[in-house]
Formats: structure tokens, sequence, C-alpha cells
């Protein structure tokens, strides 16, 4: 009979065996190439279906932005384009319509069993930052409770350059959050280097939450050759960007006294606007406060548009 | 009612017996622990995502335990051979119905207060307050649609041959409530005719599930279901479990019990 010592030994010696091997086979293995253990869990259950998954939880967001109240692909989406989570960001052009076409996608009432499930479900468009369901201003923290869908919506699809903008922006703006904004933005920016949006954002959060006015020129700056780099086409698409940024930069100049690159980058701002009578104003304002000399001072000429 | 409740009764002691429900709710408990434990933007207060998720696994958890619990108790007393000697004491089969209904049932609301209790206690964890009257009206609709599931499960379990298909059936009718039926008269308007009569009187005719389904409400901090609408709803599921019940009474007068 074989006594349960040598059964004990015997599990001993292979569990040293299998230690002995993985310890020399695991460096080997992150060596080679076509190992995943390094990667992305999402890219390696989903691979380029995640950014399919990445959109809806985008979307979901947007519909806790509104507290549930979201229309289903049965109902009227016509006048609902653009999500609300980027569109009060200001960085996005709406396709929206608003007022009440927007609010009312849902088909007015066909029954009494659509009468009656009304009171069942979310039934009134209302924003997070505004109070959201309770309408209570001082819940306008609750603006927080959209941000674990946008994460996950970046980790799933890291080249949507909007996810990381809106994120950044609510972090910041309503969250006072600038340090994880800025962390997030980074993330954004090394995933998408040439991401003009992103560095506009980032220079919005050196400038109006960290106080670097240095550092937001600088990223604007460069946010303006990136922008500068693109096809006349995808410049005529992105204009609302441009105008944002030559306004904010020119806005910077003016506030640090340096009124010829202040009109410099207005009249960049005016030249993407579709309201330049507005910019003009501005530089009209600027241009009162310049010496006589410093106006026929010359610039660089404007880069073409 | 004495005999009534003595069925149900052990039906009750059948779920307890059974590890269906420990499975799922450790499940559940395990699952929205480690989603309350990912850290987002170092912000400990953001809940709404976890009592979403959390919700979800009890609905799903619940029908579960309700469809398969029901759709076994008249197929497996046939194959065990109780069935005779059950009816051969003084019971009608009428009775017989109505205890299974009910022991399945007072099970399901069992399994709903844990977790429920559960629920609040995690959403209170990270929120602070607890509205004891939102969850309360959540848990009642639930309960209340899950006397539907149970009654049309029962229905099932006697006209369907197997308890497999017809949980498959159920869960298939169900899901498919629970998703559009709540758009059906939606769908139906952009039909031709003959089909937009025939999906709309689908529309009428089916049990409106989705309506007790309140989960958005609970999730986004809605106020109460005004408690008019709250009994008119009660009410409708009643309706709706009564016509179940009577309808498995009359199939299974006329069923052989051998």
């Amino acid at each position: 009979m074989i006594s349960p010592r040598l059964y004990i030994l015997l599990l001993i010696a292979l569990m040293v065996a299998c230690f002995a091997m993985a310890a020399k086979l695991e460096p080997q293995f992150h060596e080679w190439r076509g190992s995943r253990a390094d990667g992305d869990i999402f890219e390696i259950t989903l691979g380029e279906g995640r950014a399919l998954f990445a959109n809806e939880f985008y979307v979901k967001a947007d519909e806790y932005y509104h507290s549930g109240y979201y229309p289903s692909i049965f109902d009227n989406r016509e006048n609902f384009q653009t999500p609300h989570i980027a569109e009060d960001t200001g960085a996005v052009a709406s396709k929206n319509k608003g007022g009440e076409e927007e609010q009312g996608f849902r088909m007015r009432q066909l029954d009494w069993i659509d009468a009656f499930s009304r009171h069942f479900y979310p039934n009134r468009h209302t924003h997070l930052d505004q109070g959201g369901a309770s309408g209570d201003l001082k819940d306008s923290g609750e603006i927080r409770e959209i941000l674990p869908w946008l994460k996950l919506s970046a980790d799933l699809d890291p080249h949507n350059v909007q996810t990381y903008v809106v994120t950044g922006y609510w972090l910041r703006s309503r969250m006072h959050k600038p340090d994880e904004a800025l962390a997030f933005l980074r993330e954004g920016l090394r995933n998408n280097p040439d991401s003009y949006e992103i560095l506009f954002e980032l220079g919005c959060l050196y400038n109006e939450d960290l106080h670097d006015p240095g550092r937001a020129r600088n990223v604007w700056e460069l946010a303006v050759q990136k922008y500068l780099k693109l096809s006349a086409q995808d410049m005529k698409d992105n204009r609302l960007l441009m105008e944002k940024l030559g306004t904010q930069l020119g806005l910077l100049e003016e506030k640090e006294g340096n009124y010829p690159r202040a009109v410099y980058w207005l009249q960049l701002a005016k030249k993407a606007s579709l309201t330049p009578e507005s910019i003009q104003s501005m530089i009209d304002d600027i241009q009162k406060k310049m010496p006589e000399n410093a106006r026929t001072n010359s610039l660089p000429a404007l880069p073409p548009q | 009612m004495k005999t009534i409740f003595a069925l149900s009764g052990v039906v009750i002691k059948e779920l307890y017996r059974r590890k269906d429900f420990y499975v799922l709710f450790i499940i559940t408990i395990l699952i929205c622990l480690v989603m309350a434990s990912v850290n987002v933007f170092n912000d400990d207060k953001i809940v709404r995502y976890l009592k979403e998720i959390c919700l979800l696994l009890i609905w799903l958890a619940s029908l579960v335990i309700a469809i398969t619990t029901t759709a076994r108790q008249i197929p497996a007393e046939r194959e065990q051979r109780t069935l005779l000697p059950l009816l051969a004491k003084p019971i009608t089969r009428a009775q017989l119905i109505i205890g299974k209904f009910l022991g399945c049932w007072f099970a399901c609301g069992l399994t709903l207060f844990c977790f429920y209790v559960f629920f609040a206690a995690l959403a209170a964890s990270r929120e602070h307050h607890l509205p004891l009257l939102n969850y309360f009206q959540a848990a009642a609709l639930h309960w209340v649609v899950l006397g539907v599931v149970v009654a049309m499960t029962l229905f099932g379990s006697l006209v369907f041959a197997a308890p497999s298909s017809n949980a498959t059936i159920i869960f298939v009718f169900v899901a498919g409530i629970l998703t559009i039926g709540r758009h059906l008269h939606q769908i139906a308007l952009g039909q031709p005719e003959p089909a937009q009569s025939i999906i709309y009187a689908i529309y009428l005719v089916i049990p409106h599930l989705e309506i007790f389904d309140v989960r958005d409400l609970i999730v986004h901090d809605w106020p109460v279901v005004p408690w008019f609408y709250f009994g008119m709803a009660v009410l409708y599921a009643l309706a709706y479990i009564a016509a179940f019940l009577i309808a498995a009474c009359l199939v299974f007068r006329r069923k052989a019990v051998n």
C-alpha cells in the first residue's frame, strides 16, 4: 500500500515544478510580441467593437445628465442631435433646435396605457447642473454622476477626443477638481497628440483654474498650430474652436498688456467667426488703448483659413 | 384558506432549502461591492451608477428566482407522483393552484425584502439619506409585477410540455415586454394594415410589466409616484394575476394528473 506521505511529497514536488516553470516562463511571455498580458482588458475582450460600446456609455452619461429623461430609439430624435453634456461645454457646435421641440421628443399621449405609464418614469426635461429631478440648485454637485460613464467611455475608446474635452470641462468648471481634470486631459493628449480640442481645454484649465497664463498661452498657441495644419474642409468644420482659441488668446494678451498681440489673435478669431462684428468691436476697444506708434507696428501676417 | 396557506408554506420551505437564492444574492453583493470599490476621479459620493447596477441585478435575480421556482412546481409534483396523493386529500385543484401561486409569490417577496434591504444599505452608505417611501414603492411594485410573472408561469406550466420550455418562453416574453412593451403602439403606427391593428391589439392585451419598473425614478432621485396611480397600478396587476390564475384553474380542471 502506498503511504499518503508519498502523495503529499509528490504534490509538493509538482507545486515546486509549477512555481519554477512560472518563474522561468513569465519574463519570456512578457517579452513575447504576441503577449496580451499587458494589453487593455477592453481591447482584449472587445477588439474594435469597443468604439460602439464607448458611444453607448457616452450617451448614457448624457442620459444621467437629464436624470433619465431621454429619447429612446422609438422616440422622435430629429430635434435632439447633440448630447447636452457636450453642447453645454460650448466646445461643440450644436445641431439641436432647442425649446419645446427639443424637449417634447415623446409623442403625444396615444391611449390610456400610455398616459398612465408616464407617471412611472422620468417625464420632465431637467439638467443635473441645474438641480436635476429635485430642481434644488444646491444639488448642482450631482453633475458628478455623469463621470463614471464618461470615464468608461474614454477607457473603451481612447481616441474619442470629445469624451476627454467634455469630462475635462465638467471636472474643472463644475466639480472644481482641476488636478483630476489635468491628469485626465493629459491622458487624452497622450492618446491623441494632435488634438487641438484637448489643448484648448487644457489651456482653459491653466488659465481659469490653475491661474497660470504663461502655460495657457503656450498650450493655446500649440493648439492654433495644430489647427492650421488641418485640411481646408476640416478647418471650415471646426471654425468655432478657432474663434474661441483666437478670442481666448486675444483676451489673455490684452490682460497682459500685449495689445498688438491681442489684436493679432482677435483678427484671427474674426476670420473664423460667423459673427465678426462682435469681435471687431473688441478689436476697436483694444486699439483705443494702444499708443499711436504701436498701432502701426507690423505683426506677422494672418495665416490662411 | 388553511389548506392554501399550508401548501404555500411548503413552497416557501422549498425555496430556502434550494441554493438559487443564496447564490444570486451573494453574486449581487460581490458585483456591487467590486463596483463600489472603483475610484472615479477621487469622488466617493458618486452613487447613481452603483444604484443602477444593483437594481438591474436585483431585477434579473428576482425574475430568475420567480420563473424557475414556479415553472417546476406542478411538473415536479407530477414527475415525483405526489400530485395524485395530494389531490386525494380534501383539497380542490383550484386550491392547489392558488396555494402554489401564493407560495411562489410570498417566496419572491422574501427574496425581494433581502435584496432591497441590501440595496438601501448600499445606497445609504454613499448618499447618507434613506428615501424609504421611494424604496417601498419600488419594492412593492416589483413584488406585484412578480405576482403577474408567477401567475403567468404557473399557467404556462400547465400548457407547455416541459419546465425548461415554459421557463424559456416566459423569460423571452417578459424580457420583450420590459424592453419594447412601452413602445409597441409607436411601432404599430409605422406599420401598414393589418399589421398595425394586430400589433396595437397585442399592445392592449399584454400585461404592461414595464410600468412597474421604476428603477429610473429610484436611480435619479425622482419624487414618489402619486399614490393614486400607485394604487391603480397594483389593481391593474391584480387583475392580470386573477386572469392568469383563472385560466390556470380552467386548464388544470381538465388535465390528467397521472
